[in-house]
């Protein structure tokens, strides 16, 4: 059973090597990378059946026993996040692969790319809050190369923000593991769980709120969201999807799996709260004023970010789970959404909503796609948002947190504003700029966008309505998964033994 | 924990923060090395004192002895803040390759704002007196 755990991490490295030695044969890269990736999913899979049926699994590395060496435990929770993290991946590469020049001219993408999916399967993984930073690393530093890849100026500007803050919050991580292992000599998380809890409370928050700052950073919470909307919009259209679906979410699953693990607490968490309220409002009030598909995608993501934070601030099995489902339905949507706008600017050339138009007209399936994603992530019924969402909100009656709620909803109202803003400026509509209007009636092969492309947005348009129609089997394994977040004694005895 | 190698952690750390709120990038990036060097050396002081090498053999049952992890995080978080500066570093080149200056560019919010700002000031200037 232990290497079900060691292969999401293995299996890319391993793959990451042989497409740099073939990096001459972009066939054999591809089949290489697919192919890795392809197990990769196959074994989240199994990993998420094995947990359903046993519960918590670990394998403790170089079979040094727990606190001494590095741990990977994967619950209910990581299996989850692996797993749709994984489709994810796999779809958005396949995305890439069909997109002209995106792996033709960089054989350096295949590789990155591999390394970056590695990180992040370590850091749903990992069970030791040192290796959680290495896993950061591994994933960052490949997303410092996927996101300056191609070198224009706007990327090298905005990956220079992306860099200088991210290595920022890395340095702040590692001042953090020295606090946490000045006071308690341990790294090791289940252990931490058992130590942290004899020392005084003043120390108990210092620690959990420098640490929350440090995942903040990497979520994209406010007040420390700013870097995001400025840096994603700027990469090749598939990297920013896959950023969009996953980079954050790695950030808020430490944040989840540190303040329920580590910094446990049985009544809503004021602090976090506030900051959700304020992310999700004034992420949805940046996209309201932006006028180009990407931007507008992008300050929604930090808007969603903030529901998923207050399903944790209510530190109640409902809330945390729906917390874990909202983030299982963001992931494939919010990268759907990228995919799409991706399609619309292969065939355009142009993103900003002045310039085009009239899109249902010339590419229904791409409007269409688009429409799908777009009502799940405003939360309409029978959409997967809505469940999400609905699971949240129900939390907060329960809790009595009212503000809170009336503010999640107003958000939601404002996300499908914002939603029809796009809808009617690229979808419906004219063209309003003549030169673009232009170029695309003379030259119909622009307006075809390649079969992968179209193939890769179509699949994980149909992953978000599976998750609409599973919604009842996922939302139970999502309440096991909070009920195991927020009782861990079964994720420490099963490391710690 | 000795109080000079606390003072040096606290040090490095503030001129980093400095160096890394100026505006030109070369200074950004020494702020930031710096920064990565003081935590570095943070995960050196909190191992607490220096004692016989942890090798079994080494030492015996009444030696105090270094505590070894610390020094193995440190040593991994040196060759990632190293990888990442040098990567940081091959990035400024190319920004100064493509714009000529070392300075920080405006991002597209502030540069909108600016632009507001300033047909703002135009109006108000050729209004009707």
């Amino acid at each position: 059973m232990s290497v079900l755990l060691v292969l999401p991490i293995i299996l890319p490295l391993l793959a990451a090597a042989l497409a740099i030695v073939a990096s001459h044969h972009r066939t054999l890269q591809r089949i290489v990378a697919v192919g890795a990736l392809i197990a990769v999913a196959v074994d989240s899979a199994f990993l998420l059946a094995v947990v359903e049926r046993d519960g918590v699994q670990s394998v403790q590395m170089g079979a040094w026993p727990a606190p001494l060496g590095i741990t990977l435990v994967v619950d209910m929770f990581s299996a989850l996040m692996l797993v749709i993290s994984m489709v994810t991946v796999l779809s958005v590469l396949i995305y890439a692969i069909g997109q002209p020049g995106v792996d033709q001219d960089q054989p350096v993408f295949h590789p990155v790319y591999l390394v970056m999916t590695a990180g992040v399967a370590l850091s749903f993984t990992t069970g030791d809050l040192f290796n959680l930073f290495v896993a950061y690393e591994i994933t960052l530093a490949a997303s410092y190369v996927l996101i300056t890849l191609g070198g224009r100026r706007e990327q090298i500007r905005s990956g220079m923000t992306y860099i200088i803050i991210n290595l920022l919050a890395s340095t702040l991580f590692v001042v953090g593991i020295a606090w946490v292992y000045a006071a308690t000599g341990t790294v090791n998380m289940a252990d931490l769980a058992v130590k942290i809890a004899q020392l005084p409370s003043g120390t108990q928050t210092a620690l959990s709120m420098f640490l929350l700052v440090v995942f903040g950073i990497k979520a994209a919470i406010f007040p420390l969201f700013f870097w995001l909307p400025d840096s994603y919009p700027t990469a090749r259209m598939p990297v920013t999807a896959v950023f969009a679906g996953l980079l954050t979410k790695v950030g808020v699953y430490s944040i989840i799996r540190t303040q329920t693990l580590l910094f446990p607490q049985n009544r809503p968490s004021t602090i976090l709260l506030v900051c959700a309220g304020l992310t999700m409002a004034i992420g949805v009030l940046g996209a309201i004023a932006q006028n180009d598909m990407k931007r507008i995608l992008s300050f929604h993501i930090v808007s969603q970010i903030g529901y998923m934070i207050l399903g944790l601030g209510l530190f109640s099995v409902a809330g945390v789970a729906g917390t874990v489902f909202f983030i299982f339905h963001q992931i494939p949507v919010k990268t759907a959404l990228f995919l799409a706008t991706g399609l619309v600017e292969q065939s355009t050339g142009s993103t900003a909503l002045s310039k085009v138009g009239g899109m249902i007209r010339r590419t229904p399936l791409v409007a269409g796609l688009f429409l799908l994603a777009a009502l799940s992530l405003a939360g309409i019924p029978p959409f997967s948002g809505f469940v999400g969402k609905l699971g949240i909100i129900q939390a907060g009656f329960g809790a009595g947190e009212y503000a809170i709620v009336g503010v999640s909803l107003v958000v939601s109202l404002l996300t499908l504003f914002s939603m029809i803003k796009i809808w009617n400026g690229v979808f419906l509509g004219t063209p309003e700029d003549p030169t673009l209007r232009l170029a695309s009636a003379t030259s119909e092969e622009r307006l075809s966008t390649p079969v992968l492309m179209r193939g890769a947005t179509v699949a994980l348009v149909g992953v978000t309505l599976a998750i609409a129609l599973f919604a009842g089997t996922l939302f139970d394994l999502s309440e096991r998964a909070a009920q195991g977040l927020l009782d861990p004694s079964a994720y420490i005895q099963q490391v710690l033994g | 924990m000795s109080f000079f190698s606390a003072l040096i952690v606290a040090v490095l750390f503030s001129v980093g923060v400095y160096l890394l709120l100026q505006r030109t990038l070369s200074r950004i990036i020494l702020g930031l090395a710096l920064m990565a060097h003081s935590a570095n050396l943070l995960l050196m002081v909190v191992g607490g004192r220096a004692g016989k090498a942890p090798i079994v053999g080494a030492f015996g049952p009444e030696d105090s002895v270094a505590d070894p992890l610390p020094q193995a995080l440190a040593l991994t978080a040196i060759v990632i803040s190293f990888g990442v500066i040098a990567f940081l570093l091959a990035v400024a080149y190319r920004s100064w390759v493509l714009t000529q200056d070392d300075e920080v560019e405006d991002d597209l919010e502030d540069a909108r704002i600016a632009q507001l700002g300033e047909a703002e000031m135009r109006r108000w200037w050729s209004r009707p007196k």
